[in-house]
């Protein structure tokens, strides 16, 4: 069977950037993703990434995964990399990870540590018909748009404005695809305002208080009707019709847990997280003690603030590993806190410090 | 809530605010090359506007959610804050170019077609509605990055409702 001293699940930023730091501090490790290319969520990604310089904001985002897998190609010495390849399962007794390649060929393998960095998985929303052809999530919109160079269709109704409903609106702009209307269930769009103001300023109207009811169509979309909503989140008015072809849903993403849960970490529900989420230490070490998580599926956040709590998971198995010293792992510890503590700043920044504060204890009693 | 406030709510500046502001007047008005007009109301973690201005001109984040604030004086119009902002949110206005009756915008433009030089474009507003015809007299890409910044000649009256261009074909 195959061993490993670092099994990184999930790469993305935040499974990139742990292998990175334990790969330069003298690990082994190998790096397993579901899909066929690297770089999770940033692949899609063809706007410029707010953020700081040091978390390469001003670049767009499957720029930045280019910038990471070439970082890593400097470390192929010592790291593995399968893609096509899901982590499926985790054995409690043996600590053994079972590995789907191809979706035919099942191996075992059975590394001393992990990072579970599998990122998130979308929400969907309850209306009539919304198993219609041209009812996408925004995630499958922008694979086929961003990956695959296919439009989903001509004119589309988004719902939600966070900011994934703002930039998969843009991204659709982009290609030529008209942006019927954003309708967002809260009096105030949730994603970031200037997201807003790029698409305002195009012609889309932004719809707040409202929501969608049905989507219409025999054996595809033809249009949508949609209703406002009062101050009590009762439908209010008339519904109105939305001439489109396609419907969109970007209203939250959830983070993916099932290998932490399968591997009995203590788990909570924490909102401001989005979901279900393993408590952890400040090296995001999760109550397993060889079991450490980062990124979206430690809490739905930034791919910025992804990349820094994966280097503080990598960080953490080189020194549970014995590959820094104490002191140099204090030192670096406290540099990428800083750095994670300065995106999470202001107002914007409350709702995940709340999160983190529910869900982080200073270190659990191991070594 | 009032109208002005749900606009605000949907990305629609209604007001100046912090982060938000126009150049004091008096130097504006002399300024050749022009300066920057900012619209980030909001506090976000970001500071590509900050690390990509060459002079100085926007002044140093001390937290990196903190709104723009710019020392209008050091500014010279050169339009990278523009190409660089990844929520396309700069905006360069030069007042001493043409007629009278003329300025010249320097505006984010990530879209096809791109405009030629030369070509009569609409000027949207804040909603997105053509409140006048331009003129693309330049498209630069600074960064080479593929965002491009088309400076286009307007009516001087619209330089606070003009913020996007759509080509007509
Ligand atoms: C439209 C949109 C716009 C965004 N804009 C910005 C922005 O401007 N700035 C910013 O900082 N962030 C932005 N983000 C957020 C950012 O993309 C995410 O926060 C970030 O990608 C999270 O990184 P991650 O590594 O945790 O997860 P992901 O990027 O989701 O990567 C997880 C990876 O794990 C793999 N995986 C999952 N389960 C398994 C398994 N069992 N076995 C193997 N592999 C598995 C997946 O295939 C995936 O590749 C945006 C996101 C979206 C959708």
């Amino acid at each position: 069977m195959r061993e490993t001293e670092l099994l990184v699940i999930g790469g993305g930023p935040a499974g990139l950037s742990a292998a990175l730091e334990a790969a330069s501090n003298g690990c082994e490790v190998v790096v397993v993703d579901s899909d066929l290319a690297l770089g999770g969520q940033l692949i899609k990604q063809t706007h410029k990434f707010f953020g700081s310089e040091s978390e390469r904001a001003g670049t767009r985002g499957f720029e930045i995964a280019d910038i990471l897998l070439n970082e890593l190609e400097e470390m192929k010495g010592r790291v593995s990399v399968f893609t096509n390849t899901t982590a499926e399962s985790y054995y409690r007794d043996t600590g053994i990870v079972g590995c789907m390649t191809n979706e035919d060929d099942y191996w075992c393998i059975k590394p001393r540590k992990i990072v579970n960095a599998t990122g998130a998985s979308e929400k969907i929303l309850p209306f009539h018909n919304n198993d219609l052809p041209g009812v996408y999530g925004a995630g499958a919109i922008q694979t086929l748009m961003n990956v695959y160079g296919v439009v989903p269709g001509k004119r589309v109704l988004m719902v939600g404005a966070g900011n994934i409903g703002l930039v998969v609106s843009y991204q659709l702009l982009q290609a030529g695809v008209d942006v019927a209307a954003i309708v967002e269930f809260m009096p105030n769009i949730s994603g970031y305002w200037v997201h807003a103001a790029k698409v305002r300023r195009l012609g889309v109207p932004v719809l707040l208080k409202h929501t969608i009811i049905e989507a219409l169509g025999e054996n595809k979309v033809e249009g949508a009707w949609i209703q406002a909503v009062d101050e009590n989140n009762q439908l209010t008015g008339e519904p109105q019709k939305i001439e489109c072809d396609t419907i969109c849903m970007a209203v939250g993403l959830a983070p993916t847990v099932d290998l932490l849960w399968q591997a009995g970490c203590e788990m909570l529900y924490v909102p401001e997280l989005c979901g279900y989420v393993a408590k952890r230490d400040t090296q995001m070490r999760t109550s397993h003690p060889d079991i450490w998580a980062a990124g979206d599926a430690h809490g739905i956040e930034e791919a910025s603030a992804a990349m820094v709590e994966g280097r503080i998971a990598g960080l953490g198995v080189a020194h549970a590993l014995d590959h820094i010293d104490r002191m140099k792992f204090g030192e670096k510890l406290g540099i990428y806190w800083k750095r994670l503590d300065n995106l999470r700043a202001g107002s914007t920044g409350e709702k995940i410090r709340c999160g983190v504060g529910k869900c982080t204890c200073k270190c659990w009693e191991v070594d | 809530m009032t109208n002005e406030e749900k606009l605000y709510n949907s990305g629609v500046l209604t007001e100046k605010r912090p982060g938000a502001i126009l150049p004091p007047r008096e130097l504006w008005e002399k300024k050749k090359n022009g300066l920057v007009i900012i619209e980030c109301p909001q506090e976000i973690p970001c500071n590509p506007c900050y690390s990509s201005c060459p002079t100085g001109a926007i002044l140093p984040f001390e937290k990196i959610i903190h709104t723009p604030k710019i020392d209008y004086s050091k500014c010279i119009g050169c339009a990278l804050c523009v190409a660089s902002c990844p929520g396309l949110a700069c905006f360069v206005v030069d007042l001493t170019y043409g007629s009278e009756e003329e300025a010249l915008m320097k505006l984010p433009y990530e879209l096809l077609p791109v405009p030629e030089k030369g070509e009569e474009v609409d000027c949207l507003s804040r909603i997105g509605e053509i409140v006048a015809k331009g003129k693309v007299v330049e498209v630069t890409e600074p960064r080479k990055d593929r965002t491009k910044v088309v400076h286009v000649v307007v009516p001087r009256e619209l330089v606070d409702d003009i913020r996007a261009i759509r080509v007509v074909k």
